[in-house]
């Protein structure tokens, strides 16, 4: 066998008996150990834990109790999910050795669904960048091509996904860092309405744009993992009393009638036009099937980027304050003073990137500044939201690419942090509006490197991009390519 | 130019920046048990500790005592609040950053009303906000410092007043004013040793010299934790300023800088800190972890409905109604459990000047005594109002009700019941009172010749013998019959 079955079959089969808990997660430690020396996507792997885990799930099931929705299915976790059991590096040196005394929400969540954490994803530090080459201990290789990057900052996460090491993963999106390395990957990425899920236990970049989503082989397995971690928690105050839907239900509804919007803004300079040929493919099969495609405009969206690095920034460098070496983290061995105990310890921790945000963000929010630059990106981020409240006034959903490019080579933008930051030019607005979206594969380029196609809906309906992405995925087969060293 | 000291005028010029520890049983962002005194870092957890990943959640109770305070200050309440991140970095602040209240707090532009000589005076209320405190750093440990972070997210609620105050009396009024407050409303346990209230005023005089006006640079006095303290630097300040501005005209608000000063109790002088350098860079920005509060109209006016009679004009009230002192009155409305018991015992006794004798005279030496307050006391208002009225009808003497109030502290007899088997029911007997009064002219003598020689001491006379009497009867003699008799008696010696 090449890997690990996807979600809803790991849990029919243990969930039927046919299978056991113990041989799933024995299976995810098995492709890890085949495939992860060349892609280095994790930063820790619990076998132990995991099969242990396993077991009790094996003894429910035989004892006649229900073992969940998720019953045996290994998942993996951005490390910058917090779980009791394993180190929670943020592929910081500052939190190298940090070991949380707390499961994150969607741990807990997952965990009473009978899955299975096994494993910890590789990132860009703190989540900031879109390659994951700013890890601070390794980069992560793209399963398609191992000189490309997987994309960030859940590199990790996809590579992990898509190389069938493991059926899913999660991982945080704050400006498109699931979205786009699942477009870069060929899986599927979804980052919900932000306050969908409780960030309890997401160690936090931009705490007003930050999200957890599930990356995953399909819509469907999104869908099943979204029902598990949505809903409200006291402990997030963001977190949103809406109703959770069925989303596994809205599915199979048709689309004919829907509508679906594409913005000129989406599609201009700087577009590989083979990303363009296939998300305009996408566009016609939608038609095909009843979808009416009209267009719409997002005339604030060419400020995204730099709306952006302003807000997110500013929260980071606010965020990011904590590690300083007195309370827990890296804490240099031979401080003069406390002074110099910060800066070392943060000095020392810090990669060169989080350190540049950090300094963008205390700029921004300095005095004299403020107005100018923070006050200034949170009207420019109203006037974005107000753009998507109009455009979802005429349509239901809307379609774009979700990067300009494919994967590109190791090395090519890391010097450069002005091209990788419009790596994330198409996703960005739907963190500062609150949307939720999904990354789906689309199609290749001419160097067999997946292409993503991006569905964004209103506040709430994730049940709307889930059904359109898992309609298009019934009628096409880019999301079961596998990557070479995961072909069946 | 000179100018000599008794050449010129100085008029002391304060505010109050006060922090309130709130009386809520958890931290403003956590379930940590808010605690004193305990094992360091045994009352934390991910949120006050501020772990990656953990987040903070409002606490509603500190809220509404936040608002009720608010309200008691005279404030306007904002509708629409919202909570900020102060940055700093410090040990004792995990996050390194305190959520506080920026530019639009909880409640602001109020007034709060102090007793002054001859009524009462305004001191404008510029705001009121809610803040963590942080925790405390030990620094006696040799060559390490150590963190406690117990007290990290206890909430805290900042009342700044306009610099409204002039003098230092003033200044102690209105932080023990400000305490009485915040217990009476019970938004805080207000114990000063435990650093519940901590004042710190910001102190400068005007000078008028030749003439002309000069401000000296603002001093602000850090943590003054007893009202000692707060008067003690007040006068202090006010005295070295206006020194230094004599040895130094230029030492003046904007020529020379703004400082922090300490309070060194020992020596009772200031101490400088620290220059107070162009604003410190906060960088404030509204907390995006936290939704901004929204106050709703309808639950806003039944807070103000709930609001209680404040202690000031309440004390006022007590004055009119009642009969008794200012000083009296401050006393009966030490706190609210000490006025609300009084009012029912007056209510009881149908006698309000009698059951404010025996509070402030019996009571509250007993309350004294047990530390505690006079409502605290293990008596019911109900038995004190009956035994204040047996005084009032003269069932018992004055003195028979302080012996019986002795006893009521252990017994839950009534009252009544006590006076009977303590023997100490007023005999208004009159052959028995003839007998006592008799022996009482025996034995005195000299006092009975004074009083009948000379009309100008009858009056005192009078009082000391009937005082006899009601030794000699073991305070159970009706002192009024008592009086009536020695009187009739002295006439009769007299006309005799």
């Amino acid at each position: 066998m090449s890997g690990v079955l996807n979600v809803a079959e790991t849990a029919r089969t243990v969930r039927s008996r046919k299978c056991s808990a113990r041989q799933a997660v024995q299976s995810a430690i098995n492709a890890i150990r085949d495939r992860e020396g060349r892609l280095k996507t994790f930063i820790s792997v619990s076998p132990d834990a995991a099969l242990k885990r396993a077991d009790e799930i094996d003894a429910a099931i035989a004892h006649g109790r229900d073992p969940g929705p998720l019953a045996g299915v290994p998942v993996a976790l951005k490390d910058n999910i917090c779980n009791r059991h394993a180190a929670t590096t943020c592929a910081s040196n500052i939190l190298r050795d940090f070991v949380p005394p707390y499961d994150a929400h969607v741990v807990e969540r997952l965990t009473a669904a009978g899955a299975i954490i096994l494993a910890k994803t590789n990132m860009d530090e703190f989540a900031m960048g879109s390659s994951t080459e700013n890890s601070g201990f390794f980069k992560t290789r793209n399963p398609w091509n191992e000189n490309c990057v997987p994309g960030g900052s859940s590199g990790g996460s996809t590579a992990a996904v898509a190389a069938r090491m493991i059926p899913a993963a999660f991982g945080s999106d704050t400006g498109g860092s699931i979205r786009q390395p699942a477009a870069l990957c060929g899986v599927t990425g979804l980052k919900p309405t932000y306050g969908r899920v409780s960030r309890y236990g997401l160690v936090a970049f931009g705490s007003s744009l930050d999200q957890i989503g599930p990356i995953t082989v399909d819509a469907r397995d999104a869908a099943l993992l979204l029902a598990v971690i949505a809903g409200r928690d006291p402990r997030d105050s963001t977190s949103v009393a809406e109703p959770v839907p069925d989303y596994v239900a809205a599915l199979d509804k048709p689309i004919h009638g829907l509508k679906i919007g594409i913005a000129a803004e989406y599609f201009g300079q700087g577009l590989d036009p083979q990303v363009e040929t296939a998300v305009r493919a996408a566009l016609d099969l939608f038609r095909a099937r009843g979808a009416e495609v009209r267009e719409i405009t997002l005339p604030h969206m060419k400020y995204a980027v730099a709306c952006y690095y302003v807000v997110a920034t500013a929260e980071a460098s606010s965020n990011l304050a904590r590690y300083d070496g007195v309370h827990y983290g890296h804490r240099t061995p031979v401080p003069s003073d406390l002074i110099d105990l910060y800066a070392r310890s943060r000095h020392e921790g810090f990669g060169a990137e989080v350190k540049r945000r950090i300094m963008l963000g205390t700029y921004v929010l300095s005095s004299g500044y403020y107005d100018a630059y923070y006050l200034k990106a949170l009207k420019v981020r109203t006037l974005i939201r107000r753009d998507f409240e109009r455009a979802f006034e005429s349509v239901d959903v809307i379609a774009s690419p979700v990067t300009p490019t494919t994967a590109f080579p190791i090395g090519e933008k890391s010097d450069d942090p002005l091209a990788m930051y419009l790596a994330d030019i198409y996703t960005i607005s739907a963190n500062l509006a609150g949307v939720p979206a999904i990354s789906i594969p689309c199609g290749f380029d001419a160097k067999r490197l997946p292409i993503g196609l991006q569905l964004t809906g209103p506040w709430f309906r994730e049940d709307r991009i889930l059904n359109l992405a898992h309609q298009f995925q019934s009628a096409t087969d880019h999301h079961t390519h596998r990557p070479p060293l995961a072909a069946a | 130019m000179g100018h000599k000291a008794s050449d010129i005028e100085a008029r002391l010029i304060v505010g109050f920046e006060t922090h309130v520890q709130l009386a809520t049983n958890t931290k403003l962002f956590c379930g940590c048990a808010v605690a004193f005194g305990e094992t360091p870092n045994s009352r934390m957890c991910p949120v006050c500790l501020g772990l990656p990943g953990a987040l903070p959640v409002m606490n509603r109770r500190a809220f509404d005592f936040a608002v009720l305070t608010g309200l008691a200050l005279g404030c306007k309440i904002s509708v629409h609040t919202k909570w900020d991140r102060k940055s700093y970095y410090y040990p004792d602040l995990p996050k390194n950053y305190q959520i506080s209240q920026y530019d639009l707090p909880l409640a602001h532009d109020g007034a709060f009303e102090i007793p002054s000589e001859g009524g009462s005076k305004r001191v404008g209320i510029i705001r009121a906000h809610l803040e963590e405190d942080a925790g405390k750093n030990l620094h006696d440990q040799g060559d390490y410092s150590l963190v406690d972070l117990n007290r990290a997210g206890t909430p805290l609620l900042e009342i700044v007043t306009r610099p409204e105050i002039n003098s230092p009396d003033e200044a102690y009024v209105y932080c023990t004013e400000l305490q009485r407050l915040v217990t009476y409303l019970g938004v805080s346990h207000g114990v000063m040793q435990k650093g519940q209230m901590r004042f710190e005023p910001n102190i400068n005089v005007e000078i008028t010299a030749g003439g002309q006006t000069f401000r000296t640079p603002i001093s602000e006095v850090k943590n003054l934790n007893s009202f000692r303290s707060v008067r003690g630097a007040v006068e202090f300040e006010f005295r070295r300023q206006v020194q230094d501005w004599l040895a130094d005209h230029d030492y003046q608000f904007k020529k020379r800088p703004n400082e922090n000063r300490g309070w060194d109790d020992e020596r009772g002088v200031t101490v400088f800190q620290r220059e107070k350098e162009a604003a410190h860079d906060y960088r404030y920005f509204p907390d995006p972890d936290l939704v901004p509060v929204e106050v709703d109209t309808a639950w806003l006016n039944g807070v103000r409905e709930s609001l209680p009679e404040l202690p000031l004009a309440r004390r006022m009230r007590f004055e009119l109604q009642y009969g008794v002192t200012a000083d009296d009155a401050a006393t009966l409305v030490a706190d609210r459990e000490t006025a609300d018991c009084f009012e029912s015992a007056a209510e009881r006794a149908g006698a309000p000047q009698t059951t404010a004798k025996q509070f402030l005279n019996v009571w509250s030496r007993f309350a004294n005594d047990r530390g505690v307050s006079v409502g605290r006391l293990a008596v019911s208002a109900e038995r004190m109002g009956e035994l204040a009225a047996m005084v009032d009808q003269r069932v018992v003497s004055a003195t028979a009700a302080n012996q019986i109030a002795e006893r009521m502290m252990s017994s839950s007899d009534e009252p009544r019941q006590l006076a009977e088997s303590m023997g100490l029911v007023t005999v208004a007997d009159e052959g028995q009172l003839d007998s006592w009064v008799a022996g009482v002219f025996a034995g005195n003598e000299k006092a009975v010749k004074d009083a009948i020689a000379n009309p100008k001491k009858t009056q005192a006379a009078v009082g000391f013998l009937r005082g006899q009497v009601m030794k000699a009867s073991g305070g159970k003699a009706d002192p009024r019959l008592a009086g009536d008799k020695i009187e009739a008696r002295l006439a009769a010696m007299r006309a005799g």
